[in-house]
């Protein structure tokens, strides 16, 4: 078939009529928008035939156009593993490209760039005897899927204590979501804060809240100074970060050969964010440093670490764009 | 002023001193080889060094504006005109099939003609450009790209991209100067082979993909030890792999699929081929070589700044004159000058951008080469034929 149309694909053709169609690019189609709170929307996405379905916890890769330009972006599933569509829970972050454009705008009818569902926030099989979920903010979005999931399978609820901290209760995303779970399964029971009344959660307040702490299995997602102080206090938390790590602009940027260009690297700046800005088309996954699904070969030269602003790099060495500035000239392959 | 042929003729090829004289007394600016617009060159010396300076500046200005402006339409734009390219494509494909009928054959090859001109310069050319990788959209893209050609986009990148943009009109430099086939220059040496240059620019003008995909094989790069014959095999390969393919889909799987209409598929091909080849012949041609442009010499890259730059893309180039549907067609490239001062700015901008560009010219003093394509390739063609001779002597 790719004989009549080369050099194009029979998709090219195909995606004329509906984009979705693609095999070799994943895409999805916005089909609902649903307002949580004044800071978040729920958009929900059917993806195109190549989708390969999701694990509750686990995040998607979004590319969406704004202003002509395609931007990447992670965010966790909201809905839960047996939904036929897709949906993540965006909260605006303010100046924030992509999650303002999510949230006030994109139109129904968006198709959308995606990637397969990847991440490592999942829940282990067998499930653990008892559970406690730690989230604060939009941090509630994969636990949602994981409560969505769970709700739905012919199991009882597990043993689960859910502690969900917002600014206030009318910025809490699925407030009334969670209340009506934990009224239909008494085995989860949700506490909600309030952060602008009661002060953020900390592990000592949540030690107070949940008595038998200890002998849960932790998962916790929201801002990096609650997960770093949940990782610090306790053992064995399993964390999802939204935000980057804090980064070291100490870097000095520099000169980059990416591919056959030549692109200009601020300092602080990672060689993902400037190969973007120059055009280049980057691989990339969750842009901070975990899924390692930005790596290039470094040809030459050495990068910066933007999280320790240590120098390192040896020519053949595999290297994390999203996490690595430049520090004086290197040259970097791309695919 | 359009300089014709018959007044702009120098007698005798000027000795180096001659050539000399182009150089401005207080600092060499454009190093002009002795061509058929003599007094034009001299126009452009009139500038000082500042003023190319200025110059360059404020074009940079309108660069830096159209990069700012660019956004949401530009992107629109693209998308729009690739989708209609394949629905042409795929029209005109569909009433070949009921190409015994003439009027459907008429249609069809006209559509087919259209879609693959479109293809390969307002797309592909464009796109290989980079002039849509600021939208980051994996399929429009200039690393992503192949086009309906036979040679491929990473040759055509080298020898176009980058030798060509580079040295544009760089008599030894700029390959495009001829082809390797043709004489457009006083500079090359005239030999016997010349008395062919108008049956070769025609033959080139029907087999101009094929033309193309030679040239950039850069043949003689070997001779003068500068190239391996390996790479040049590798690609040979490589226009043989895309040459299989394009005459495998056009006379012989679209044909195949007709079934007894076999014939009217393959003619309807053919000819769309061929228009498409003499089409963007003529418009390339008519891109640089028509007697209002300027060719220069390869002292002239020394220490060139970004000014003088800019002055050589300008005078190096020729606009075509026409409307929408007309510049559509050409991918943009009867805004030749624009093109080559911003080869990377959306070609849907060159348009808006082209009255700047000619009241600056104005300003400065400097050529803007511009004409309907008709009386620009009949200028080509009275070169062409001017050089099968000698010294360039009718
Ligand atoms: C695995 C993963 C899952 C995620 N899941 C969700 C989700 O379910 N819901 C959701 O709303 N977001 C989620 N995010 C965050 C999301 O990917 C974007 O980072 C966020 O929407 C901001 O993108 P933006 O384009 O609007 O901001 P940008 O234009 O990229 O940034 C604007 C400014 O905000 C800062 N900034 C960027 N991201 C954040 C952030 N997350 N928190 C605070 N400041 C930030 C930047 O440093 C910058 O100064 C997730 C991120 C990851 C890595
Ligand atoms: S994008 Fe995930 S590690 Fe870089």
């Amino acid at each position: 078939m790719s004989a009549l149309t080369t050099p194009l694909l029979p998709e090219d053709f195909l995606t004329l009529f509906d984009p979705l169609w693609s095999t070799t690019s994943l895409r999805g189609r916005v089909v609902a928008r649903r307002r949580e709170t004044d800071r978040a929307v729920s958009v929900t996405i059917e993806p195109g035939r190549a989708w390969a379905g999701h694990r509750a916890g686990q995040y998607v890769g979004i590319g969406i156009d704004v202003d002509g330009v395609r931007y990447r972006r992670s965010y966790s599933l909201s809905s839960p593993e047996t939904a036929e569509h897709l949906t993540v829970t965006v909260q605006e972050v303010p100046g924030g490209v992509v999650s303002t454009e999510l949230v006030r705008n994109v139109p129904i009818g968006t198709v959308v760039e995606l990637e397969q569902a990847a991440g490592g926030f999942t829940l282990p099989d067998p499930l653990p005897g008892r559970l406690l979920f730690v989230t604060a903010g939009s941090g509630i979005t994969p636990v949602m899927s994981m409560l969505r999931t769970l709700a739905a399978a012919a199991a009882p609820m597990p043993d689960i204590v859910l502690v969900h901290s917002a600014r206030t209760p009318q910025d809490t995303i699925f407030a009334a979501e969670l209340a009506g779970l934990a009224a239909r399964h008494p085995s989860l029971r949700v506490v909600q804060r309030h952060s602008g009344v009661t002060g953020r959660l900390d592990p000592a307040s949540l030690d107070a809240a949940v008595p038998d702490r200890a002998a849960r299995t932790v998962y916790a997602c929201g801002p990096d100074g609650l997960l770093d102080a949940l990782t610090d206090a306790w053992d064995d938390v399993v964390v999802e970060r939204f935000t980057p790590p804090a980064r070291e602009s100490e870097g000095t940027g520099g000169t980059v050969e990416l591919g056959d260009s030549t692109v200009e690297v601020q300092p602080g700046q990672s060689l993902l964010e400037a190969g973007e800005s120059a055009g280049k088309i980057m691989p990339s996954g969750c842009r901070m440093g975990i899924c390692f699904g930005c790596v290039l070969p470094l040809r030459e030269g050495r990068v910066r670490d933007l999280r320790t602003g240590q120098a390192h790099g040896e020519p053949g060495d595999l290297v994390q764009t999203c996490i690595n500035s430049a520090c004086g000239p290197a040259s970097i392959d791309l695919p | 002023m359009t300089a014709t042929l018959d007044t702009t003729v120098t007698d005798s090829e000027p000795g180096p001193e001659e050539t000399g004289l182009v150089r401005q007394p207080q600092r060499p600016l454009l190093e002009l080889v002795p061509s058929t617009r003599r007094a034009d060159v001299q126009a452009t010396t009139a500038l000082t060094a500042e003023q190319i300076e200025e110059l360059g500046r404020r074009l940079d200005a309108i660069r830096d504006r159209v990069l700012d402006e660019r956004g949401a339409s530009d992107a629109a734009y693209i998308r729009d005109v690739i989708g209609k390219q394949r629905a042409l494509e795929i029209g005109g494909r569909a009433l070949l099939f009921a190409g015994v009928l003439p009027p459907a054959w008429i249609a069809g090859t006209a559509m087919l003609s259209i879609a693959k001109i479109l293809e390969n310069m307002e797309i592909g050319h464009n796109v290989m450009h980079g002039q849509w990788d600021w939208m980051r959209d994996p399929k429009i893209h200039s690393s992503t790209w192949e086009w309906d050609n036979v040679s491929s986009s990473a040759e055509w990148k080298h020898s176009h991209n980058y030798l060509h943009h580079t040295y544009t009109n760089v008599v030894g430099k700029d390959r495009d100067v001829g082809y390797g086939i043709l004489r457009l220059s006083e500079e090359q040496r005239w030999t016997p082979y010349y008395l062919g240059n108008p049956l070769y620019n025609f033959l080139l003008s029907l087999f101009f993909e094929y033309g193309v995909a030679l040239h950039d094989l850069e043949v003689e790069k070997v001779a003068a030890g500068e190239k391996s014959w390996s790479r040049v095999w590798q690609q040979v390969k490589s226009i043989g792999r895309k040459t299989g393919r394009q005459v495998f889909k056009d006379y012989l799987a679209f044909p195949a699929l007709a079934g007894p209409f076999f014939l009217p598929v393959l003619a309807g091909n053919l000819t769309a081929n061929v228009v498409r080849n003499v089409w963007s012949h003529a418009v390339i041609f008519c891109g640089h070589f028509p007697a209002g442009a300027v060719q220069f010499s390869e002292e002239q890259l020394a220490d060139e700044s970004r000014g003088e730059w800019y002055v050589r893309q300008l005078l190096g180039s020729a606009n075509l004159d026409g409307g929408r549907f007309f510049h559509l067609m050409t991918g943009q490239l009867s805004f030749q000058i624009e093109h080559h001062l911003f080869p990377d700015l959306p070609s849907n901008r060159y348009a808006e951008i082209a009255p700047e560009v000619r009241s600056l010219c104005e300003e400065y003093g400097l050529e803007y080469t511009s004409g309907p394509l008709w009386k620009q390739y009949l200028q080509v063609l009275g070169t062409i034929n001017r050089l099968a001779l000698p010294n360039g002597k009718r």
